[in-house]
């Protein structure tokens, strides 16, 4: 069985536009999920609103396309109640960050065993381009028509700061490297998060300098900074550039988690 | 054999849930509905179930329909503001057609009003709280006894109809004490599984689909979007549009005798009083004292669907007295099914009818 499996031929075409990284994203979890010889039967994707959360509608599982803002919290109870499933959360920026926020901060205390993938563009893209809670300072959005005034999440941080057992990010560039991060996310118990940030042509890159996709997934690798390069920079006190992502393996350990298959 | 107990409401409620069969509860405290939570905190885990405290009542009821989802028999309690942030996920689980129970413990709103007093105030909110078209079913217990029963009968009519049922209790119900007898076993009804490869929304005769509970193979797609038989997202065609909301009201709406839950007492009176939840309490008290076989009372346990035939019960009534709550949420219901006035009498500020005013009331209309 290859990953092209586990999606539903009939739910074609799909709703994501030309350039969109989500496919990107999806794909490198079922790759995960093939490697972890997981059955359709036993496994579950969770979503709750916006262009990422789509993406439970195209899979071959059990699927729960939810409100926004609350996969995590609908997610948490289809894990607590049948903790032999394998349960995956896909969600963007917006969805997670900001009405999910509360949620996805208490889900990451709770540790509970879910992992949970953000397809994040750094805009409302199904809505059309509104600012969202990781539209980086100066971009320009639909709502921050002047550039954007507020200063963004850190979603690793974040995940960190509330507990979560494993925390990656990377780009829509390195598929390689998200693939394993994800499966990394896939076999540890507890909460995993695995920010991938992603281009939105339509939305994000058109207004934004980006006037080709290969322009933003381009942009997306030379301002990535590995977390170990990072760390290697800050021992020399080097100064780290305000405008990079740090990427890598943020945080791996082995907090007391809830919800883990017995 | 029967036992015999002195419970408070909100605790009946919780054993009423045990005894029903519920496995799963999520929710958040608040009052006058927290004792349910705390019951199922202790008494769930004993028994193999989940009880999580979620970080908010949206949360709350997220998790239950999850829970559901995987075949779970699940509630949630809560009191006024909980139910309004509820409000979205009750309309998701009436679209996603999931069984789940609802306590709402009312209490004085709006906003946080009065959260240790007794109000019926959410009376229309419960029926049409969430955006859009849809139907529900609301229990309204008048006794501990009741807030047991209703909640054995709010999972089974749950899973027969799979739909959210709410247990629309008061904080006097909810916090008073009184005698209970607690059967040795109660009704159970499952939810109708999907038989396999039946397109997994496609609803038979009695309009309620098979559920296709997660993790049995069946790779079951389920959106609040509007949805086609298959359960794939088809949001811009009319036609399915209404034809899936027509039939999501058409099965509760169908079966209103079906689940009609009313007494009957003195049904050739021509002053007739109606009421649910703890006003039944004042007037059974009313009826104790006059002795008039002139005065009638219809009390309600189903309150939605309302159970319009019941009104036709009363063939001799002139007018109808309907002490609630609130501002009259009920009464106007009542209203449009009967040719006869409608009294009101509203009460609200925490605190139940008491016999003088309801007196005072069939007094001013002889």
């Amino acid at each position: 069985m290859s990953y092209e499996d586990w999606y539903r031929q009939d739910r074609l075409p799909h709703i994501f536009c030309a350039g969109c990284g989500n496919g990107t994203i999806i794909n490198c979890t079922l790759a995960a999920i093939e490697q972890m010889d997981w059955k359709k039967e036993e496994t579950v994707f969770v979503s709750g609103i916006g262009c990422s959360s789509r993406a439970p509608g195209y899979i071959l599982t059990d699927s729960l396309h939810t409100t926004h803002g609350r996969a995590i919290a609908f997610a948490t109870g289809v894990k607590m109640a049948n903790p032999d499933l394998h349960v995956v959360v896909f969600t963007g920026d917006g969805d997670m960050a900001a009405i999910g926020g509360n949620h996805f901060i208490h889900a990451c205390r709770r540790n509970i065993d879910l992992t949970v993938i953000c397809m994040n563009n750094q805009i409302y893209g199904m809505t059309g381009g509104q600012g969202s809670p990781t539209t980086p300072k100066g971009c320009l959005s639909s709502t921050t028509p002047f550039g954007c005034a507020e200063t963004p999440f850190d979603l690793c941080e974040l995940a960190t700061a509330a507990g979560a057992n494993y925390v990656s990010r990377w780009t829509s560039y390195h598929v390689k490297e998200l693939e394993k991060a994800v499966k990394v996310g896939l076999e540890t118990p507890g909460f995993s998060f695995i920010e991938a940030l992603t281009q939105c042509p339509t939305a994000f890159g058109r207004r934004n300098k980006f006037r080709q996709v290969s322009d933003h997934v381009e942009y997306l690798r030379s301002h990535s900074l590995l977390k170990a390069k990072r760390d290697r920079m800050l021992e020399n006190h080097e100064q780290i550039p305000e405008d990079m992502y740090i990427v890598g393996e943020i945080t791996r350990r082995k907090r007391p988690a809830m919800g883990v298959k017995p | 054999m029967t036992r015999t107990e002195f419970w408070q409401g909100n605790t009946a409620c919780a054993e009423g849930a045990l005894a029903a069969g519920c496995n799963f509860f999520g929710g958040y405290p608040i009052t006058p509905s927290t004792e349910v939570a705390e019951h199922m905190a202790a008494k769930l885990p004993k028994k193999g179930g989940v009880f999580i405290q979620m970080e908010d009542e949206i949360a709350g009821i997220a998790s239950i329909i999850g829970a559901s989802w995987t075949g779970a028999r699940a509630m949630t309690a809560t009191s006024g503001p909980g139910f309004s942030l509820m409000m979205e996920n009750i309309g998701f689980a009436a679209m996603t057609e999931t069984p789940c129970v609802i306590v709402n413990v009312q209490r004085g709103g709006p906003s946080t009003g009065q959260p240790t007093m007794s109000a019926q105030g959410d009376m229309m909110q419960v029926r049409f709280g969430s955006h859009g078209d849809y139907a529900i079913i609301a229990l309204c217990p008048a006794t501990v006894q009741e807030m047991y029963e209703l909640t054995v009968k709010a999972f089974n009519l749950a899973e027969k109809y799979r739909v959210p049922v709410f247990l629309m209790a008061d904080e006097t119900v909810g916090h008073m004490r009184e005698k209970i007898i607690i059967p040795d076993k109660v009704e159970r009804v499952d939810r109708k599984p999907l038989v396999p490869g039946a397109l997994p929304f496609k609803a038979e005769a009695d309009l309620v689909p098979g559920f296709p509970q997660f993790g049995k193979g069946h790779h079951v797609h389920v959106t609040g979007l509007t949805h086609d038989e298959r359960g794939y997202p088809c949001a811009t065609n009319p036609k399915l549009h209404a034809s899936l909301v027509q039939r999501l009201v058409d099965k509760i709406e169908n079966a209103r005798d079906e689940m009609a839950d009313y007494d009957v007492i003195n049904p050739d009176a021509s002053r007739v009083f109606i009421a649910y939840g703890g006003p039944v309490r004042t007037v059974q008290q009313v009826m104790h004292d006059l002795k008039d076989k002139d005065i009638g009372f219809l009390r309600i346990r189903t309150v939605w669907p309302f159970p319009e035939k019941a009104l036709a019960e009363f063939k001799n009534a002139k007018a109808f007295f309907i002490p609630e709550m609130n501002l009259g949420q009920m009464a106007r219901e009542i209203e449009r099914h009967v040719n006869v006035p409608v009294v009101s009498i509203p009460k609200i500020g925490g605190e139940l009818h008491t016999p003088a005013d309801l007196i005072a009331v069939l007094e001013a209309h002889p």
